[in-house]
């Protein structure tokens, strides 16, 4: 690790200014990513903005319906919280998946997204459910918010201060796990909200996360694990790497899929 | 037997420290005024050197010395070497490359040693490696095995042109050959042993002190064996002559093998702290650890098995190129000869064996010793073999196995090895009573029902540990002999210390030592302490693989302990004024024969201190004895383990069912640490089977160089083990010990894989079976399945 300077503001206002002064600023959230890419000497960030004092990032609450996360929120927190359990418990379920307990202590939501790791968890909900990702100056749909690998269309300065995500009818997330890191090979999530079907999967494309079309056109005519028998997916566009082949991810999302809406129809 | 005898499961005594961090690992040892080592390690695979500028590197404030290959050649240090010559088919000597500790001129693995910086601090010192300018002349990697050793391959080493270290061969060609002229059936397979990465919990580290006052050196490493790293550091690369060197090999978080050898890092500690006038102290980072230390495996075979028209072995023919790495490392060179070829044969019967194996450069990280070491290797070459050959000829595996067990002891194998002791068709039958074995129809059947698809897969391996006699190893080529020594030092009030050559780094000699002095004694077990990994304590000692303290390490505490109750019967002849003849020891008192007069053990060590009952003439005063015990055999610890998998065709993923292992490693001093070794090895073993592989790209960069990429076993790949035992003592020690370290390790991997290869009722399958691999393979059942 290189050294740096640390910064630790108590207002959004604060930390945006902080990153504007910075030669090089990192907001730093959970710091699960970035800490290890900066002690593998991978990053080297001038200075680090830290979100942890800062008021009002974190929570979970129902708004109408809406399910509403502050982007400081831990990964353990929103596993472990009754509302999440209740109005999504997909995404509880997700959240209590992502990593090891250590991660999940630190990690935030916020910083998941923000940070869009191709193989990260969060991003496939937020675009499965149709979240709104707002921050400090303006709000973005989920489907606006993933641009590519580690891209989103935040600008410089901008911060995540909460996530919302419309209440499905029905939901859930079935992740095939990379046998040595355990992320994702492919996440994926479906979620049902009237006639409207999404598949969003994470893990597996080579620009990041992205919704199956396919799939939810066969799910939409019935939302079935049975719809998916016989489909299959192109590996056009998916991720190749010595743990799984595209032909072999395509396979993956199919059948991760299957088990996602069958866990969805069960609940 | 007491409850802290042999036989007895006795809590481990230093898990205590070890489990509230009061261990005492070289990295928690930090000298006055220590400075500390970072390697500049080469980026490339392959590339001349044809510059190094350090002198910015140097100009850095904190830093003390930035020191290269010329400063080695400048100071007469000579290169890491390899302690074990193997002789080419024609008689000629294998070619070993020089293997200078700082590089000379060209790097030939990713993570070679290029320079070191020593620094007032780490982290001054990674800094100032990034200003030290290389300039490299890139050359081609070479990664493949096959095209090593093909025509136009780029040279590793000059003096091995065609990459070929040696072309060696073991067994009776003729013979074999004939063999197979009448076989009624020949079983064909190509086999891949996967690299595989040590990954010990605790990286290596060392820290070298110069006492300039003394000329005297000491080095603090994570080493398995330090007498040898002495021997080695002295007597061949020429730090400092041995009485002027300590080594000291403190807590050692567990080595596999990869901690035996001695390492460029650690040399260059040691020199470096004389010439910067400071201590030394390098810790590995995991990526290092990656990169550098020794890996194991990496064998490509071919083989051949003969059979009749009853389902008899007649022969077995079997090629393997294996890969030695850049450079020959500490033992690298007997792995896939001696430790290999002659275990072929097996628990079976086999009149002709004929084994060749070329060890091939490539530009890798050295290749050595892995738990197993080369056992591993042939014993899923043969547990492949017969599996295979049991399926192709239609029968039972456990009836093909019982078929061509050996069954008359001694048997001299075709291959070297004279097997002493053992009852295969014991280990058998338990296992398939524990297994279940007669339910398994029923089971494979409720898995198919849930689409599943359900295998099961022998392994009836044996291993030679005991490591082993001097004389017989001296004839193979080693360089060293392979006895053990051990000194017991009884104090005044009688508590006792051992001293032992064995290194403890893991395996609980602290306890099983002390268990065998307790017994045999007849004092607390609390009242023993074991003492090793120091050259200054110890007089010397061969350390801890192949699965040896047992076997060697303990029959010289054993023989020590003879010669301290001889000279106790002589003490307590004095001191109760009776006939040595009379005195008889039991149970931890020396007594006269036939009346009531006794001493316990204490009081008579009490007896040989004070010395006042004899005259010194008489008799010298003090207990203490030392011994040395060569083995007279190699010991060879058997079983039988059955996989049992699940594995799901839609996702390729394997879940290991049930796990039954029956193993024989003669007489056990202590079943609870026996069933961990197990436990430890099987772990191992499914990891190199299921998830373990270390990868190079065509450029030879290691793909798999941390844990995001190399899987390591976890506790949930992994069912309860159902482990059970049979015993024959073994006949060539005193105690009837056979090993136990490795065999988990050695027998799990072929268990697997036919159990993999049953499931799919096919044999394309390879190691590591990934989900991704065993999807592929899943696919081309559901083809066969869907045809018929």
């Amino acid at each position: 690790m290189y050294a740096f300077s640390y910064v630790s503001p108590k207002t959004v206002r604060q930390a945006a200014s902080a990153l504007a002064k910075a030669e090089d600023g990192k907001f730093l959230a959970g710091g699960q990513t970035l800490l290890p890419t900066m002690k593998q000497r991978l990053a080297a960030p001038s200075t680090l903005i830290d979100l942890a004092k800062v008021d009002g990032l974190s929570g979970i609450e129902l708004k109408g319906r809406a399910l509403v996360i502050g982007a400081m929120t831990r990964h353990a927190d929103v596993a472990a919280s009754a509302v999440v359990q209740q109005a999504i418990p997909a995404l509880a379920s997700l959240a209590a998946g992502i990593g090891d307990p250590a991660v999940r202590h630190r990690g935030t939501i916020g910083g998941s997204i923000a940070n869009n790791d191709p193989a990260a968890d969060y991003p496939s909900a937020a675009l499965a459910l149709g979240a709104t990702i707002v921050t400090n100056k303006r709000k973005i749909p989920a489907e606006e918010f993933f641009k590519g690998l580690f891209e989103t269309a935040l600008e410089d300065g901008e911060i995540i201060v909460k996530v919302s995500f419309p209440i499905p009818s029905k939901a859930a997330y079935a992740k095939f796990r990379n046998p040595a890191s355990r992320y994702a090979l492919a996440g994926v999530f479906v979620a049902k909200r009237g006639s409207d079907v999404r598949v969003a999967v994470t893990g597996a494309g080579s620009n990041g996360v992205f919704r199956a079309t396919v799939l939810e056109d066969a799910l939409k005519k019935r939302f079935s694990p049975k719809s998916l028998e016989g489909v299959t997916l192109p590996a056009t566009g998916l991720n190749g790497d010595i743990h799984a082949s595209p032909e072999y991810r395509a396979n993956l999302i199919v059948v991760m899929a299957k088990r996602a809406v069958t866990a969805a129809v069960g609940k | 037997m007491t409850s802290t005898g042999i036989g007895a499961p006795v809590r481990r005594k230093e898990d205590f420290r070890f489990i509230t961090g009061k261990g005492q690992y070289t990295d928690d040892i930090n000298r006055q005024g220590q400075a500390y080592a970072y390697f500049l390690r080469s980026p490339h695979a392959h590339a001349t050197i044809k510059s190094i500028d350090a002198s910015a590197a140097k100009a850095k404030p904190g830093v003390l010395a930035v020191l290269t290959g010329d400063d080695l050649a400048a100071d007469k240090i000579g290169g890491l070497i390899c302690g074990w010559m193997i002789h080419n088919k024609d008689g000629s000597p294998m070619k070993a490359g020089a293997h200078p500790a700082l590089a000379q001129g060209k790097v030939r693995y990713v993570g070679d040693h290029v320079a070191v910086v020593i620094a007032e601090d780490y982290s001054t010192a990674k800094d100032a490696a990034e200003a030290i300018v290389v300039d490299y002349g890139v050359l081609p990697a070479v990664v493949d095995m096959n095209a090593a050793t093909g025509k136009g391959a780029t040279v590793v080493h000059d003096i091995a042109p065609d990459n070929r270290v040696y072309d060696w061969h073991l067994g009776d060609k003729a013979a074999t050959d004939a063999a197979f002229a009448r076989a009624k059936h020949v079983t064909k397979l190509d086999l891949v042993n996967n690299r595989l990465v040590p990954n010990a919990m605790e990286p290596r580290a060392a820290i070298g002190d110069y006492d300039a006052g003394n000329d005297a050196f000491t080095l603090y490493t994570t080493s398995q064996n330090p007498h040898v790293a002495r021997l080695v550091l002295s007597a061949f690369i020429g730090i400092a002559p041995e009485h002027k060197l300590r080594v000291i090999a403190p807590d050692v978080g567990g080595g596999f093998g990869s901690k035996i050898f001695i390492y460029a890092e650690e040399t260059v500690c040691v020199w470096a702290a004389k010439k910067v006038g400071r201590p030394v102290k390098w810790t590995a980072e995991r990526t290092e650890a990656f990169l550098s230390d020794a890996h194991g495996r990496d064998h490509i075979t071919h083989a051949e098995m003969a059979l009749d028209d009853k389902g008899k072995i007649l022969g077995l023919r079997v090629k393997t190129k294996a890969n030695l790495g850049a450079y020959l490392s500490t033992f690298s060179s007997c792995v896939p000869t001696y430790l290999y070829a002659p275990l072929l044969s097996g628990q079976y019967d086999i009149p002709a064996i004929y084994c060749e194996v070329e060890g091939v450069y490539t530009t890798t990280a050295p290749v050595d010793a892995y738990r197993g070491a080369g056992r591993p290797e042939a014993t899923f070459v043969i547990e492949r073999m017969i599996e295979v050959a049991a399926r192709e000829t239609g029968t039972d595996p456990a009836a093909f196995r019982k078929k061509n067990f050996i069954r008359k002891f001694p048997h001299q194998t075709p291959v070297i090895m004279a097997y002493d002791a053992g009852d295969y068709v014991a280990s058998l039958e338990k296992a398939l009573d524990m297994a279940d074995y007669k339910g398994f129809g029923k089971r494979r059947r409720d898995s198919a029902r849930a689409g599943k698809l359900r295998g099961i897969g022998f392994s009836a391996y044996i291993e030679a540990c005991g490591i082993a006699p001097s004389a017989a190893v001296g004839s193979l080529g080693a360089g060293v002999g392979l006895w053990e020594s051990a000194e017991i030092r009884v104090n005044p009030v009688g508590t006792v210390e051992v001293l032992t050559g064995s290194h403890s780094h893991g395996q609980g000699h602290e306890t099983t030592f002390a268990q065998l002095v307790s017994a045999r004694l007849g004092i607390d077990i609390d009242q023993v302490a074991v003492v090793h990994g120091d050259t200054d304590k110890v007089q010397f000692g061969m350390g801890t693989y192949g699965s040896r303290s047992g076997a060697v390490g303990m029959s010289a505490i054993s023989k020590a302990l003879d010669k301290v109750i001889a000279k106790g019967k002589k003490v307590a002849a004095y001191a109760m004024e009776a006939s040595e003849g009379d005195i008889e020891f039991k149970d931890g008192r020396f007594s006269v024969a036939g009346t009531d007069k006794s001493l316990a053990f204490g009081e008579v060590a009490l007896q040989a201190y004070i010395a006042h009952k004899f005259s010194g003439q008489e008799l010298e005063p003090g207990l203490k004895e030392g011994a040395f015990y060569d083995p007279t055999n190699f010991t060879f610890p058997s079983g039988v383990h059955i996989c049992e998998v699940e594995v799901d065709p839609e996702t390729g993923v394997t879940t290991i069912a049930k796990w039954t292992a029956v193993d024989d490693f003669g007489n056990v001093i202590n079943p609870m640490i026996v069933e961990g070794q197990v436990h430890g090895g099987i772990a191992q073993g499914v990891g190199q089977a299921l998830l373990e592989g270390a990868r190079y790209d065509s450029s030879g960069q290691l793909v798999t160089a941390s844990y995001m990429d190399y899987c390591m076993p976890r506790a949930d790949d992994l069912p309860s083990f159902s482990i059970g035992t049979t015993v024959t003592p073994c006949p060539s020690n005193p105690l009837g010990i056979k090993g136990c370290g490795e065999a988990g390790a050695i027998a799990a991997p072929p268990a697997v894989i036919n159990a993999i290869t049953d499931a799919l009722g096919h044999e394309d399958v390879t190691m590591p079976a990934t989900p991704q691999v065993v999807w592929q393979a899943a696919q081309k059942t559901l083809r066969k399945q869907a045809a018929e």
